[in-house]
């Protein structure tokens, strides 16, 4: 880590980035980006593990921006997936009931798990659609 | 609700889709300091994980845990207490009282003997019964009662783990963690004053989840929380590594954020999870508020010496000495009383302000 090295050199004032994770972070996502067009890898960054000071959060999410998708799901209290300026670079932030932020992501992927319809659902889609089907064909 | 259906099946019939269940574990999974990458086995193991029953027995303690297990904003702690687990005994939440309330703890006890995750928060007196009982059954005698049919016990604060603020000098009730009287029971250490709230529903959800006691420190802490000390992960250490100390509260130092080491900050021997997680929906921590850290989650940190002293201030060692007094018996109280007056003048000679130098020689 960047405070690790020669601690007479740092440029420390308060407001300033402290704990020197920004910097990091967004090189790991530019790693991610390179191994997503590579491989097909999905990463996702825990912002919660990771110690910032006050004010680094906003400052990599002003870097990120906002992209040109945002999608809010219902489920648990809202989420908003949004996807950054970076495409294939997404901002997940889950909410409570209360709207207390719970968790907080960088994922970087195509499109987020969260997204994508599970296949049981789509299963249990089919019967319910089915079953509508047959009702409206009973009404008849 | 029955016991028998699975986590996945019970947060399914509530309506939860599964990708609020998806989010549940996204956010379960950041509870517990596990990577990312690892949601998916969570949600397989949740998917299927029963509810096992949880029983809490408060001793003497100030409700504070209980509190912040309440206050807490993590996935649905409410989700988690009442989907995820079965809270068959907690006498500050339940509604039943007295005989009705000892009886619900008896039959989860009998029917889920074995099985049971036993909670405790508070310290349990030893020197007079009397000290503390509930319905008449003496703290000890309900611990020990109902440790016997445990799977596991989580000690949750520093009066349950360590004896915590009972147990400070001079311990006039004779305070002792739950595992001073438990030897034969797999014991999870939760301290803080209070523990944090996703620590304590982060702990029960890897019981719940892998159904296995997570990895833990010498002094049974669950080390995905209190592995790294304050210090590693306080965003003020860059100012340590430069020197740049505040003096006093209120000096240019305090003003500018400067680290709080010499104001007496135990960070450096403090090991939780506050420094990353943060309290109050993750808003900020008692050094991000520019206070030093207390080293609540420490044994004995109601002895270190005071708050304010910089953890290089000869404080004399009244914890070994103490130790040794209680084989005097009777006596203790008297010794510990003269030793302290002795210790008290010793330290106003020995006191020392702690500068800069004096860190550099630590090196």
């Amino acid at each position: 880590m960047a405070h690790m090295t020669d601690a007479e050199t740092l440029p420390v004032t308060a407001g300033e980035s402290l704990t020197y994770n920004v910097q990091p972070l967004l090189h790991e996502i530019r790693h991610a980006l390179a191994k997503l067009l590579d491989d097909g890898g999905h990463t996702v960054i825990d912002l919660r593990s990771i110690p910032l000071a006050p004010g680094e959060e906003d400052r990599l999410l002003e870097t990120l921006g906002r992209g040109e998708i945002v999608a809010q799901l219902s489920a648990l209290g809202p989420s908003e997936i949004l996807e950054t300026r970076f495409p294939g670079v997404w901002l997940i932030t889950h909410y409570n009931n209360d709207n207390e932020v719970i968790g907080r992501f960088i994922e970087v992927c195509r499109l987020p798990r969260i997204l994508q319809a599970p296949d049981e659902d789509i299963r249990e889609a089919i019967e319910n659609l089915e079953a509508q089907l047959a009702l409206q064909t009973g009404e008849r | 609700m029955s016991k028998d259906r699975t986590l996945g099946e019970t947060l399914r019939q509530q309506g939860i889709s599964r990708r609020g269940f998806l989010k549940f574990c996204a956010a379960t999974a950041s509870m517990m300091a596990l990577p990312p990458s690892m949601v998916p086995a969570i949600a397989a193991a949740l998917e299927k994980a029963r509810r096992p029953s949880v029983i809490w027995l408060s001793f003497q303690e100030c409700t504070g845990c209980t509190e912040s297990l309440t206050r807490s904003h993590s996935p649905t702690v409410e989700g988690l207490i009442f989907d995820a687990i079965s809270l068959d005994y907690h006498h500050t939440l339940q509604a039943a009282s007295g005989a009705a309330a000892e009886a619900a703890r008896e039959a989860a006890m009998e029917e889920n003997h074995g099985k049971y995750i036993l909670v405790v928060d508070g310290s349990i007196p030893t020197a007079n019964p009397g000290y503390s009982t509930i319905a008449g059954i003496s703290n000890k005698d309900m611990l020990l009662d109902t440790a016997q049919g445990a799977a596991a016990i989580v000690s949750v604060g520093s009066c349950a783990a360590f004896g915590g603020i009972p147990h400070a000098n001079p311990n006039p009730t004779g305070a002792v963690a739950v595992s001073d009287l438990v030897k034969d029971k797999p014991i999870i250490n939760v301290p803080g004053c209070p523990p944090m709230p996703v620590v304590i529903t982060g702990v029960l959800a890897h019981l719940l989840t892998f159904g296995t006691i997570p990895d833990l420190d010498a002094l049974g802490r669950p080390k995905a929380f209190y592995g790294k000390s304050i210090h590693d992960r306080c965003y003020r250490r860059p100012f340590y590594d430069k020197g740049l100390f505040a003096e006093t509260f209120d000096d240019e130092g305090a003003k500018k954020g400067w680290c709080l080491y010499k104001l007496g900050c135990k960070g450096p021997t403090t090991y939780n999870a506050c420094a990353t997680t943060k309290w109050n929906e993750g808003t900020s921590f008692p050094i991000e508020a520019g206070h030093p850290c207390l080293g609540c989650s420490e044994p004995d940190f109601w002895d270190g010496g005071g708050f304010y002293k910089a953890i290089s201030t000869p404080t004399g060692d009244v914890g070994r000495a103490a130790v040794y007094a209680v084989g005097a018996g009777a006596a203790a109280g008297i010794a510990l009383g003269a030793m302290n007056r002795a210790k008290h003048s010793r330290a106003e000679k020995a006191h020392e302000k702690v500068t800069i130098d004096d860190l550099d020689k630590e090196k």
